[in-house]
């Protein structure tokens, strides 16, 4: 006789939708979104406990190519919308996935804020240094000087760190990782899923549409050769001195997530008590 | 990241390599998938349909290991089991253009198996168990078989003109 209490082991497979990518061909999301479905299988979780919350841009079209539940909200305001989730849910797993100028520029505000409330929220970036879906623009990330028609001679502006941003904000996890990895991006998504509290993920995703000199990063990317720390001092020095190619993680810390009691202990009396206020 | 050499702990058992050589064959397929995926989505369909059929073959050879070693799921090999970031037989995600041509797709599919080849060839020469070694010769042999086939294929096939990338109607503007 069979066992049917046996659990049957899920795949990347398991986390993908049935609707196709529409990005370029030969975009870095293609492998970020590999990573993802990875990531998720190691986790374990099924489909029907994750969430996957995004803005606007072309990666924030990613919810749509999962089986997991999916928000694809406003410009930049992904992790507004992922914090009311997973503190209203704190039994399901929030990913929130975006580009650097839906993070750090339009959604900059609620970066700092969500890594320093350190709500259990796995945040991941493709960062490919250009807003693609409107054509080539530059963005936070950019480097001040590229040049192109839109910004003759660069834009002159130093570019964000972000990962200097999220450990100085209160992130409890920081990552840098690569799209031409797709196995190690997963496991570093998967380490971040698992790591409590707000986990930070840089995923250089190059953009072979309007910054196709990015092709070279796999040539200059490399594995960092240290193990993460949780000493925020030290994490920040080594980022700060860097070649901004080295990919692994930084910093896995030890605050205590947001909000500090399980909100699901007590979840049925807290939604009797709201509906309570709103009778009229 | 270079592929030419093999630095990474070479597997001690005949399960263990080919749990290797299984990945490298389902991961090429579900790459090969993929780029089918994006360029349908392009309406470049005779480079969807190439891709399509090398993901078929792939899917093949990872049946063809499975049945042979009984397996029923695929096993995990452990991280840093290849010599590059990724398994030496998957097409880079970030070498396709959505104007390429067949020709093109055999290109990428061609060094592919040539990588594949290399992979076993510098495995058998490391391995440190004679079951092991044998294993990887094979596969080598087998790698160099795929190579002339894609070779023969390339050989039938139009060469594109130089102009093949130029689009009338460009997405970028800011040259």
């Amino acid at each position: 006789m069979n066992d049917m209490t046996q659990p049957v082991p899920l795949t990347a497979g398991n986390f993908k939708s049935a609707t196709k990518p529409i990005w370029c061909p030969g975009c870095g999301d293609f492998s970020v979104l590999s990573s993802v479905t990875k990531a998720l299988a190691l986790v374990g979780k099924p489909p029907h406990q994750v969430a996957v919350v995004s803005g606007i841009g072309c990666s924030s079209r990613i919810p749509a190519y999962t089986s997991c539940y999916g928000f694809h909200g406003v410009h930049g305001r992904s992790l507004a919308a992922a914090t009311g989730l997973k503190v209203a849910r704190p039994d399901l797993t929030v990913l929130v996935a975006g580009g650097d100028g839906d993070g750090y520029s339009i959604g900059g505000n609620h970066f700092l804020h969500a890594c320093r409330r350190n709500v259990d929220l796995t945040y991941i970036v493709m960062d490919n240094h250009v807003y693609g879906m409107t054509k080539g623009q530059a963005s936070p990330t950019t480097e001040p000087d590229w040049d192109n028609k839109l910004s003759p001679g660069g834009t002159g502006v130093r570019s964000f760190h972000p990962l200097v941003i999220a450990l100085a904000s209160g992130a409890n996890f920081v990552a840098r990782a690569f799209a031409g990895d797709p196995n190690g991006t997963a496991e570093i998504i998967a380490q971040g899923i698992r790591h409590p509290g707000f986990s930070f993920i840089e995923i250089m995703s190059p953009c072979v549409t309007f910054r196709p000199e990015q092709r070279e990063w796999k040539n200059h990317v490399h594995r960092a050769a240290v193990e993460a720390t949780d000493d925020a001092a030290r994490a920040a020095r080594r980022i700060m001195t860097d070649d901004g190619f080295n990919i692994g993680v930084v910093y896995a810390g030890n605050r205590t997530p947001y909000p500090a009691v399980k909100r699901n202990e007590h979840s049925a009396d807290a939604v009797h008590q709201l509906e309570k206020e709103f009778q009229l | 990241m270079s592929q030419k050499t093999h630095t990474t702990k070479p597997p001690q058992t005949l399960e263990e390599f080919m749990a290797q050589a299984l990945v490298m064959e389902h991961e090429a397929a579900q790459r090969y998938n993929d780029l089918a995926d994006a360029m349908e989505m392009h309406n470049n369909r005779d480079v969807a349909q190439m891709f399509r059929t090398m993901a078929g073959y792939e899917a093949k050879h990872a049946q063809q290991i499975m049945e042979e070693m009984n397996w029923v799921d695929v096993p995990g090999v452990p991280t840093g089991a290849w010599p590059a970031m990724e398994p030496p037989e998957s097409v880079p995600h970030d070498e396709v253009h959505y104007l390429m041509h067949p020709w093109h797709a055999l290109q990428l599919a061609l060094a592919a198996e040539e990588r594949a080849r290399e992979f076993f060839d510098q495995l058998a020469l490391v391995a440190t168990t004679e079951s092991v070694r044998k294993a990887a010769l094979e596969l080598r042999d087998e790698e160099a078989e795929h190579v002339a086939l894609v070779q023969a294929w390339i050989a039938k096939t139009p060469k594109p003109d130089a102009q093949w990338a130029n689009d009338p109607d460009p997405p970028r503007y800011v040259d």
